[in-house]
């Protein structure tokens, strides 16, 4: 997994609530068997008209072709599972999503694939959403480390994050790696279990 | 003396393997279901990294989004659909993982033949790469989706990096009104609380009207605990639990039976257990519910009418309201009574059970579908669709003008040939009324089997109460 410490980059906005799985990648682009090539299917619905042409979505114009922050209304990423949601984003350049509330697959999801998201009080969100506004000014810094957000005039946000969740993304880890390390406790959880449930 | 415990915190303690100092758990996954879709980046992953499975036999895998309703002799006639079942079948070969094949009387809709086999069991962690894993929670079991990585990290592993949820009660208090299900109990709970209503928590369903349902009619409502935003959804097990699990082929065999009813009768949550946040609803005031919008807290009953954006609470929440309307083609103030449909769905991971087809067909027998209308019966799976023909339900579906398919996931996500065409408007069983989840421009609005099945023979939605009394 790419590490992520600090990222300076476009923040694209996009003023939706409720933003679910589905939106973000419709089930069409589902039944690849990889983990990438997943940008084609980013937004899909949004992207493209019936005919194929596109709508001038927002990480279409000139300005955010090469935005890496994505700032979104609540509960971003409700619905599905599907992983296949932050390998599209990921696969499209965008490494940190800024939003009010996220739903906890997706959240997760996240961690696993190097995509730092930020849940912020709506009313940092807001004046982040305005930053993003200005297109290719909108430039702002995300600084794990710190767990500090840097608009482009300069002004400051804090933002929270789980101890370990940081620790794994600031040095790309291995979740199997580490859990693989705690196998003489998983094998005792198992010999524990198989006297105690043996119909397990 | 230390204080009650809930259902949730006893099954997530007897499945701690390891805490660590921050707080980071790892938590032992007893049983972990496996479809097509979400897990061939995960065995790839475990080849590309020479892992093994730890306990194949704790894991099951079948194949259901991709697979065809119509007949299967001839295969999958899309191609990527067939590569993703033939990866299916070929990593399951590969690694061990025993594999319901789609033309198995068994095979259906992952999170129904759980329970059908016995393979869910009280008290059980059980994962799979699919958000309706909640669904198992039926059974007092922490059944929760996670992503492709955690698939392949419980392949691996058998285990899971969590951190623990918080605990939330939602009691619907009184007896179920005629007419109503287990759908709309929790379409009106979903429509109190919101899709982000249960965000970070475990929800535990109790009240005599949960405790009413039936085992189908409890998996509904855990089904769409993800559609509330919680990780899962719970209900104590209790008599009606351990009769459905009872015999089933994989459930505990006389003797250790025994020891495991006695196990499980001790799961229920503390009197004095504490949740985090508590609802309330009355059963008495839940009517059949219908969904006007795009997020399935966007309900009515169906005496209701299509709301007014101007009536939101915020502006957010007013564009919301907005785009569903412009999205669904309605206008604020239209009766739902008064919505015609094109399509009429009944199948799903939420609604696809024997029970559910049952309360169908009593609205279908003796009527017609309307004309123009296409009307689905997808059962949830093999042995679903076996017991159905058993009891006649076919001859009653078809007789009535339904169509009567092969079990699988069918229209819920349209990933297979089943889907809705631009601007076509469903009544459906399913979990979702998204933007395009049945089909590019498709509008569905999600409803209880036996209000679809009035739908599709009025040809428009309407309330079940009056054909039915």
């Amino acid at each position: 997994m790419q590490k992520f410490t600090r990222l300076t980059g476009v923040a694209a906005p996009l003023p939706m609530v409720n933003v679910d799985t589905d939106k973000i990648i419709p089930k069409q682009f589902l039944k690849t068997i990889k983990r990438t090539g997943l940008s084609e299917g980013l937004f899909y619905e949004l992207r493209f008209d019936e005919d194929g042409n596109k709508k001038g979505f927002v990480l279409d114009q000139p300005a955010y072709r090469d935005a890496k922050i994505l700032v979104a209304g609540e509960n971003f990423g409700c619905g599905s599972s599907r992983e296949h949601a932050p390998w599209a984003l990921l696969d499209a350049g965008i490494r940190c999503i800024i939003a009010s509330s996220f739903a906890d697959i997706f959240y997760n999801n996240c961690f696993k694939n190097g995509i730092l998201p930020i849940a912020l009080p709506q009313e940092q969100v807001d004046l982040l959403m305005d930053d993003a506004e200005r297109g290719a000014n909108a430039v702002v810094t995300v600084d794990l480390e710190t767990q500090e957000i840097t608009g482009p005039d300069g002004g400051r946000v804090q933002f929270e994050i789980d101890p370990f969740r940081k620790h794994c993304l600031m040095n790309g880890l291995d979740d199997i790696g580490l859990s693989l390390q705690k196998a003489n406790k998983i094998d005792a959880f198992e010999a524990k279990r198989r006297q105690e449930q043996p119909w397990l | 003396m230390s204080a009650g415990r809930t259902l949730f915190d006893k099954i997530w303690e007897s499945h701690l393997v390891d805490r660590q100092d921050d707080g980071t758990c790892l938590i032992y996954i007893d049983r972990h279901l496996v479809h097509e879709v979400t897990s061939p980046q995960a065995f790839e992953g475990l080849r590309l990294a020479g892992r093994q499975l730890r306990r194949p036999e704790a894991t099951l895998a079948v194949a259901d989004h991709n697979v065809p309703t119509t007949d299967r002799s001839a295969g999958i006639a899309d191609e990527e659909s067939r590569i993703q079942v033939e990866t299916l079948i070929r990593n399951c070969a590969d690694f061990g993982v025993p594999y319901i094949e789609v033309d198995d009387p068994r095979q259906g809709i992952v999170h129904i033949i759980g329970p059908e086999q016995g393979f869910t069991l009280p008290g059980m962690t059980i994962v799979c790469g699919d958000s309706h894993t909640s669904t198992h929670g039926a059974f007092g079991a922490l059944a929760f989706g996670i992503g492709t990585s955690e698939v392949e990290h419980v392949l691996a592993t058998q285990t899971l990096i969590q951190q623990p949820a918080r605990n939330m009660r939602i009691t619907v208090e009184g007896a179920r009104p005629p007419g109503t299900t287990g759908k709309d109990l929790i379409l009106a709970i979903i429509g109190k609380i919101g899709t982000a209503g249960g965000t970070g928590h475990v929800i535990e369903y109790a009240g005599r009207a949960i405790t009413d349902l039936s085992m189908e009619g409890r998996m509904t409502v855990c089904n769409m605990s993800i559609e509330a935003g919680a990780r899962a959804g719970l209900i104590a097990p209790d008599q009606a639990t351990f009769d459905y699990i009872k015999g089933r082929p994989m459930a505990p065999k006389a003797g250790a039976w025994e020891q495991a009813e006695a196990s499980w009768r001790n799961l229920p949550s503390d009197p004095d257990a504490r949740y985090d946040k508590e609802v309330t609803l009355a059963a008495a005031e839940i009517a059949p519910q219908v969904t006007w919008g795009t997020s399935p807290e966007d309900v009515v009953p169906v005496t209701g009418r299509v709301p007014d954006p101007d009536s939101a609470p915020d502006e957010g929440k007013r564009q919301a309201m907005e785009r569903s309307l412009a999205y669904m083609g309605l206008t604020a103030g239209t009766p739902i009574g008064e919505i015609a449909v094109d399509k009429v769905f009944i199948g799903s991971c939420t609604n696809g059970r024997i029970e559910d087809l049952r309360e169908a067909a009593q609205v279908a027998k003796g009527r017609k579908v309307a004309e123009g209308v296409q009307a689905l019966i997808v059962p949830g799976s093999g042995l679903v669709k076996h017991q159905a023909e058993e009891e006649g339900l076919d001859k009653v579906f078809m007789e009535a003008g339904f169509e009567w398919r092969e079990p699988g996931c069918s229209m819920c996500l349209a990933m297979n040939a089943d889907k809705l065409e631009p601007g076509e408007r469903c009544a459906s069983t399913s979990n979702r009324n998204f933007e395009g989840r049945q089909g590019r421009g498709g509008r569905t609005h999600l409803m209880s089997p036996a209000m679809a099945a009035a739908a599709a023979v009025t040809g428009r939605i309407a309330d079940v109460r009056e054909l039915v009394g």
